[in-house]
């Protein structure tokens, strides 16, 4: 237990050490971003097995005590089963990125700012997960977003410094949206620690002002996420970052910042007695799916088409988690990790591509089979993944959050689930056709002459890529009954709802 | 109750500075605007009627203090505000010198 | 037109000599009293590193960054977080993180008390006063660049 603040202290201390030593030892950036990085994944596999022991562990931030009636006078931290799947997801992407990102941010200039400002972002995603108290949220969401800013706009060409610009402007006044919503809880409630204000928000009742801060929340994280309504930084910023940075804005940013974020506030903390909440968060999943995969039907832009898809996929995630229903959440949490695995793996492939061909433009490829074999096997895998083919993971959980949207419709008997189902059932379809696209442009066919003497990318790069579409396969053993405690766990801790402050009070004596 | 209506006023006029302007200035300007908003908002919340400023000094009575944590926060959000406005002024210019303008309507290479 | 010399009138000059050494004693003293009375790491910080900003608005980039040059402000800056974070973790000692290891707790309202406050507080205003100077200094560098065209 006494191992959880280390998720934020050793990314800490290794930007900071990484900035003062990178320019004098050579090589040192790589190995101490690479050690911080696989400690960070020992530490979260560990805390796997912690809360499968006890359920939920607290963590006192400097020994401040606990007073009975008022709950926590400091900082908490919490640890249960969502915050375990969130950490290990993150630090697996994290871990494989820093081993790609090794080879290719060799062609950049300044690699030790690299390093530092990603050890950064990695700490604020940390810090997200693992606090419990509301504007500790805050000020790790502030550092993840504002590492974030940097990065995407790292190479400084003239068109990521706009994209940069633009997600610059967009995420500040959704942080401002967010802190609104705080200064607004602090008002109504006068404490800041989570499980303590859903103690007080179910005494008082929730009236028209409960509301009007649920729907700032929704708002302000529902654009870290890349909503609908809310989406238009995403397909300019992610392409315009390094690779790398691409891999982890897409899998993990928008998981933790956003979704994460969503799914704490609205279950736990603010309780879904009013089911208007979740049907509007269904409403704008829905919206996501199809709207994301139609605008991506017409890009010619490799990494322009992947960020399209993340909209497409982010509002399947949202739709299994707004339904509510045990199956629908498992659904969801279980697409939010294949998503990341092989949406990473996706951007990876295409930075590949970028290394060697120096162009993103699908038009330009043609029949690289031949001479990047691994390249084009690795993002086979992944296509098929996305697309729902079924023996890789994508397929379990695209079936799972369908199946759950035919049960509501079956035990509620409104027609709106079934809608849902088959817009669902269509995104899947044009997913499908879009990544066909994708692999006979880039891999199949024949040679383009401009490419006779390309070779394979380096070999740590292709190192990342084996393990996470390794990853990508045996992933869909994670629903055998042996291993499905990892998922369960996660959803239980969603569906205790605001049964959530009583699992903390008595595991904080 | 007329302070936290007048706040709100504020943020929405910082908020129309970001959506409507055309110069890349007025919008860093703006969102300056929205950012003060929220704090001088949250500041006002720990207000006390007849309170005074919460610092411990010698013999003084506690009992009668504005809340503190409200000021604390504000600290820390204040900063955060220094920082993501430094950024962004770093990417106007830079912006200056790539692109020769800074009307946000001409600066669309990106499309579709 | 007269030629470009840098920096400002001779008025700003003297008046510039005189009262840099005061600002900076002032962001001190805001710093080490930062548990008395109100101010501590962020607001000393930003005053330390105004007075070497006046220095740089008085007389002109070169003058002010011969004093403190940018690799060592970013050294300073660097010094600063790691030194907050030692002393976060050496909160292992007693327990927890972040927790109060001084065993002499001190009298309250005097300069020697208050655990590990005020030196946190020297760890912050090291880290915003390098922080802001570095900015203020890479901000300069892009308008000296378009006058020379």
């Amino acid at each position: 237990m006494k191992m959880l603040p280390f998720f934020v202290i050793i990314p800490l201390g290794a930007a900071f050490l990484i900035s003062l030593l990178g320019k004098k030892i050579r090589k040192s950036g790589d190995i101490l971003a690479n050690i911080c990085t696989l400690s960070l994944l020992g530490l979260s596999l560990y805390s796997i097995s912690l809360v499968h022991i006890h359920k939920v562990l607290v963590y006192k931030v400097g020994g401040w005590g606990w007073v009975p009636g008022i709950g926590s006078i400091g900082i908490c931290m919490v640890l249960d089963g969502l915050t375990s799947l969130m950490l290990v997801t993150v630090n697996v992407v994290s871990l494989l990125v820093t081993i790609y990102s090794i080879n290719y941010m060799q062609k950049f200039t300044d690699k030790v700012k690299f390093y530092t400002l990603f050890m950064l972002m990695l700490a604020g995603m940390n810090g997200i997960i693992i606090t419990g108290d509301l504007f500790n949220l805050f000020v790790f969401l502030e550092i993840a977003s504002i590492a974030s800013y940097a990065l995407v706009a790292f190479g400084t060409e003239a068109e990521e410094l706009e994209a940069s610009f633009k997600y610059a402007i967009m995420g500040s006044v959704a942080s401002s949206f967010i802190l609104l919503g705080i200064a607004l809880v602090y008002s109504y409630t006068s404490t800041l620690n989570m499980a303590d204000i859903s103690l007080v928000l179910s005494q008082k009742g929730s009236g028209p002002l409960v509301n009007f801060i649920a729907v700032l929340f929704l708002v302000g994280f529902g654009l870290k996420a890349a909503l609908v309504p809310f989406h238009a930084w995403l397909p300019d910023a992610h392409p315009s970052a390094p690779a790398p940075i691409s891999a982890m804005l897409s899998g993990v940013l928008i998981k933790t910042l956003g979704i994460y974020a969503i799914m704490r506030i609205f279950f736990n903390v603010i309780g879904i007695a009013t089911t208007s909440i979740l049907s509007i968060v269904m409403l704008l999943g829905a919206l996501s799916m199809l709207a994301g995969v139609i605008l991506a039907l017409s890009q010619w832009d490799f990494k322009r088409l992947l960020a399209y898809h993340s909209i497409s996929q982010v509002g399947y995630i949202m739709l299994g988690i707004g339904l509510g229903t045990p199956l629908g959440i498992l659904g969801g949490l279980f697409h939010l990790f294949n998503h990341s695995v092989f949406k990473s793996l996706l951007f990876l492939g295409s930075g590949a591509l970028d290394y060697t061909l120096h162009t993103r433009d699908l038009r330009q490829m043609g029949g690289l089979r031949e001479r990047m074999p691994v390249t084009a096997n690795t993002n086979l895998v992944a296509s098929m993944s996305i697309a729902g083919i079924p023996p890789f993971n994508g397929f379990w959980s695209k079936l799972l959050i369908i199946l759950a949207c035919v049960q509501s419709h079956i035990q509620s008997g409104k027609m709106i689930y079934m809608i849902y189902a088959i817009c669902a059932i269509t995104g899947s379809i044009l997913t499908l056709a879009s990544f066909m696209k994708v692999q006979k442009y880039a891999f199949f066919g024949k040679l383009n002459e401009k490419w006779q003497e390309i070779k394979e990318v380096p070999a740590l790069m292709q190192l990342s890529m084996v393990i996470l579409a390794a990853i990508c396969v045996v992933s869909s053993l994670l629903l055998i009954p042996l291993f499905k405690p990892f998922l369960q766990n996660a959803v239980e801790a969603l569906l205790l709802g605001t049964g959530y402050k009583d699992a903390v009070f008595s595991a904080a004596k | 109750m007329s302070e936290y209506i007048l706040c709100f006023t504020l943020f929405c006029i910082g908020l129309y500075c970001v959506l409507r302007k055309r110069n890349i200035i007025k919008i860093i300007i703006g969102l300056g605007i929205v950012e003060y908003a929220v704090n001088l908002f949250f500041v006002l919340i720990g207000y006390r009627l007849h309170g005074r400023a919460p610092i411990l000094a010698k013999d003084q009575a506690i009992t009668n203090m504005v809340d503190p944590i409200p000021q604390a926060l504000v600290l820390t959000s204040i900063v955060i505000g220094l920082a993501v406005t430094a950024l962004i002024v770093a990417l106007a210019i830079r912006i200056y010198e790539k692109y020769g303008t800074f009307d946000i309507t001409k600066i669309r290479r990106l499309r579709g | 037109m007269k030629s470009l010399e840098p920096g400002m009138t001779l008025i700003v000059k003297t008046i510039t000599r005189l009262t840099v050494g005061l600002i900076l004693l002032y962001g001190v003293y805001i710093v080490l009293h930062g548990h008395l009375t109100p101010g501590g790491g962020f607001a000393g910080g930003v005053i330390i590193a105004l007075s070497f900003i006046h220095l740089m608005l008085a007389f002109g980039r070169e003058v002010a960054l011969k004093k403190i040059s940018e690799a060592r402000a970013s050294v300073i800056e660097n010094l600063g977080a790691v030194m907050f974070l030692s002393i976060a973790v050496l909160g292992f000692s007693g327990g927890y993180f972040f927790f109060n290891f001084f065993v002499n707790k001190g009298r309250p309202f005097h300069l020697f008390s208050a655990g590990i406050i005020p030196l946190c507080n020297i760890a912050i205003s090291l880290k915003v006063g390098a922080g802001l100077f570095a900015i203020f200094a890479a901000l300069i560098l892009f308008r000296s660049s378009e006058k020379e065209e």
